[in-house]
């Protein structure tokens, strides 16, 4: 597949990124021009202070909102010119969030958590099952289907929700802060799972941490800073297994 | 998509049933509504039903013309004042007007009637054997006097129920045994199956009848030999009694020679008017109770309404959540609908429960007539689903409109 220019397709490519909002008088420009490539099958840590526009970087290339100005390609499709129902649909097939705070719903068991985007996806109960309850065991949570968050810890809930994000199969898996709540144990372990399902699986993996040892999972580092890349350079991968026992 | 549907319905019934205080609150005044409306419905139905049993009772095909006011020298005198019907009024327009099947003839007076040691005071009428079977009146003993007996001004005489109640000891047969109207003796010859009530509240059963003539001469002592009190006509088929009516009109005009200017000296009426007097009271009754039910039906919708809004800010984050694993907005539209639906359905359910028994402790307890139809009982619960997708819009269009951002990051 290649573009009209001939270029071959990255699964993501900014171009002159610009997110301006307006909080009253003031004019906030979250990305400046950003311009940014990634390659299908890349683990990227995206790194930066607080008020950087990582979060809204994140925001963007997760579909969930729109460029003011610029382009987002995502698999060779412009998402700036989608419809909210374009861009959800975009999200259901393509893109798997891990959040910070898990995000499950409440009082609704691990299955149905796992479940819910195929549920949108309008597949027949039976399969909407049977494919949940297999990213549940993908991620070692075989046994736990019918826990309520409220009964997994937080290793456990995170865990869930990455079988939620994987359940579609999607291209792009995006994770904020994804051990921003959880203890050393925990987040060795989410991190194992992130980068087994990118060496393994080939999904490209997009990690937004502030955490450097975090970062160090990823084969790339890009450090935000003012709405644009600061630094974008490529580290040798530290295989998880050498941090036991940090 | 089924499993959609199926799915959101049920997360739904799972949300409402983990609140069911909150729930159950919220559906009062859907209960409230649409049992009144049930309870309303089924007991005007019954109203309803009864008035046109009575109608029918009394004959639907029946006309009845009364004496008019006359005017004398700007005096009017009131409904029967005067003497301007007469039983060859009856006799001739039962010969001219071919519509009627038949013509009857009555006069009433309030007499003292005795049996041995007890005494009633009860309407005596002075009837034609043809009036019995104009009102349609039946026998549980003995049978109806003939023409002959009328000829002859024979003195025998039909009882109904409640002067045999008052008349007569309780296993006593009346048939055969001699009353005293007046003083004058009569042989009860037919004892009257009751009637019940009329549609305006009197006691149809308190009633003697004895032949015209009899009456005429050896009772109430009449000072115009022919002159009636009612006249009564039945036409064959029911369909025909307007055209009756004004044939009737326009004979008896003729007959007493009124001129164009001059007014009835008559007035005619069919059970048909009275009925609708009736309804139009059970009519003002439903009115009322419909405005009561339409009040407590807006207030459930508007506690709906207000739940939801509630329901939706609570779950912002989730509705962020679902958003952002691909659910589109009418996904987020519906199960807020659903849930809203959910709630009135449940909530109309209970109503028409608590609407069917409060019709039928109606029943029991203040003994009203009620009928609860199949078609009520649908309408009320298509009703309160409709209650429910008004009320229900505006909290899922906003729960739909989030921005998926802004949502995830609600605290």
């Amino acid at each position: 597949m290649t573009r009209g220019n001939g270029q071959p397709v990255s699964l993501i490519q900014c171009q002159d990124l610009w997110k301006v909002y307006r909080l009253g008088d003031v004019e906030v420009q979250a990305l400046r021009g950003l311009n940014l490539t990634i390659e299908q099958g890349e683990f990227v840590a995206i790194m930066g202070s607080s008020g950087s526009g990582k979060s809204t970087l994140m925001n963007m290339l997760g579909c969930l909102d729109q460029p003011t100005k610029g382009h987002y390609w995502l698999n060779g499709v412009d998402v700036a010119a989608l419809r909210a129902d374009e861009l959800a649909e975009i999200r259901n097939r393509q893109i798997g969030f891990v959040f910070q705070s898990f995000n499950l719903i409440p009082r609704t068991s691990a299955l149905e958590n796992a479940q819910l985007p195929l549920f949108y996806r309008g597949l027949p109960l039976r399969e909407q099952r049977a494919l949940a309850a297999a990213a549940l065991e993908r991620v070692g949570l075989k046994g736990r289907e019918q826990h309520y968050p409220t009964q997994l810890s937080g290793g456990q809930q995170q865990r869930v929700a990455i079988a939620r994000a994987l359940v579609t199969t999607p291209s792009l898996l995006l994770a904020d802060e994804p051990t921003g709540n959880l203890d050393t144990e925990s987040s060795r372990e989410i991190m194992m799972i992130l980068d087994r399902l990118n060496k393994e699986e080939g999904i490209t993996v997009i990690l937004v941490t502030h955490e450097s040892d975090i970062a160090a999972y990823a084969a790339r580092e890009i450090v935000i800073k003012d709405g644009q890349v600061l630094t974008d350079r490529r580290t040798k991968p530290k295989h998880p297994s050498s941090l036991v026992g940090r | 998509m089924p499993a959609f549907l199926l799915l959101t319905l049920m997360t739904a019934i799972r949300i409402l049933s983990r609140n069911r205080l909150r729930a159950g609150l919220t559906m009062l005044g859907i209960v409230i509504g649409v049992g009144a409306v049930i309870a309303m419905v089924s007991i005007g139905e019954g109203a309803k039903a009864a008035v046109q049993a009575q109608v029918a009772s009394m004959g639907t095909n029946v006309i009845i013309v009364l004496p008019g006011s006359t005017t004398v020298s700007g005096v009017r005198g009131g409904q029967g004042g005067a003497v301007t019907l007469n039983v060859s009024d009856a006799l001739e327009m039962k010969k001219r007007i071919p519509l009627l099947q038949d013509t009857g003839w009555a006069k009433r007076d309030v007499m003292q009637i005795v049996n041995g040691n007890k005494n009633w005071n009860g309407p005596v009428n002075g009837v034609s054997p043809s009036y019995l079977t104009i009102r349609d009146w039946s026998f549980t003993s003995g049978g109806p006097f003939i023409q002959a007996d009328l000829d002859a001004a024979v003195r025998v005489a039909l009882v109904g129920q409640t002067v045999v109640e008052n008349l007569f000891e309780a296993g006593e047969e009346p048939v055969g045994s001699v009353i005293r109207i007046k003083n004058v003796p009569f042989r009860v010859i037919g004892v009257l199956a009751p009637k019940g009530q009329s549609a305006q509240g009197s006691d149809q059963d308190d009633i003697v009848f004895i032949p015209f003539s009899t009456a005429e001469r050896k009772v109430f002592g009449t000072q115009f030999i022919g002159s009636v009190g009612a006249l009564f006509a039945m036409t064959e088929r029911q369909e025909d009694l307007f055209a009756a009516v004004d044939q009737i009109r326009e004979f008896l005009r003729v007959r007493h020679r009124l001129q164009t200017e001059q007014g009835d000296d008559f007035t005619i009426r069919t059970q048909v008017d009275i009925g609708k007097v009736q309804e139009g009271t059970s009519q003002t009754l439903t009115v009322m109770l419909l405005s009561i039910a339409a009040v407590s039906l807006l207030v459930g919708g508007i506690g709906i309404m207000n739940i939801l809004l509630v329901s939706v800010t609570e779950r912002t984050r989730e509705i962020g959540v679902r958003m952002a694993v691909g659910a589109k907005r009418r996904h987020i539209l519906m199960q807020f609908l659903i849930e809203a639906m959910a709630l009135s359905v449940v909530g109309g359910t209970l109503g028409i429960l608590f609407g069917v028994v409060g019709a039928r402790l109606t029943t029991v307890i203040a003994g009203w007539p009620t009928i609860i139809s199949g078609n009520t009982v649908v309408a009320a619960f298509l009703f309160s689903l409709a209650v429910g997708l008004f009320f229900g819009l505006y909290p899922a269009h906003k729960a739909a409109r989030l921005n998926p951002i802004d949502a995830l990051r609600y605290e």
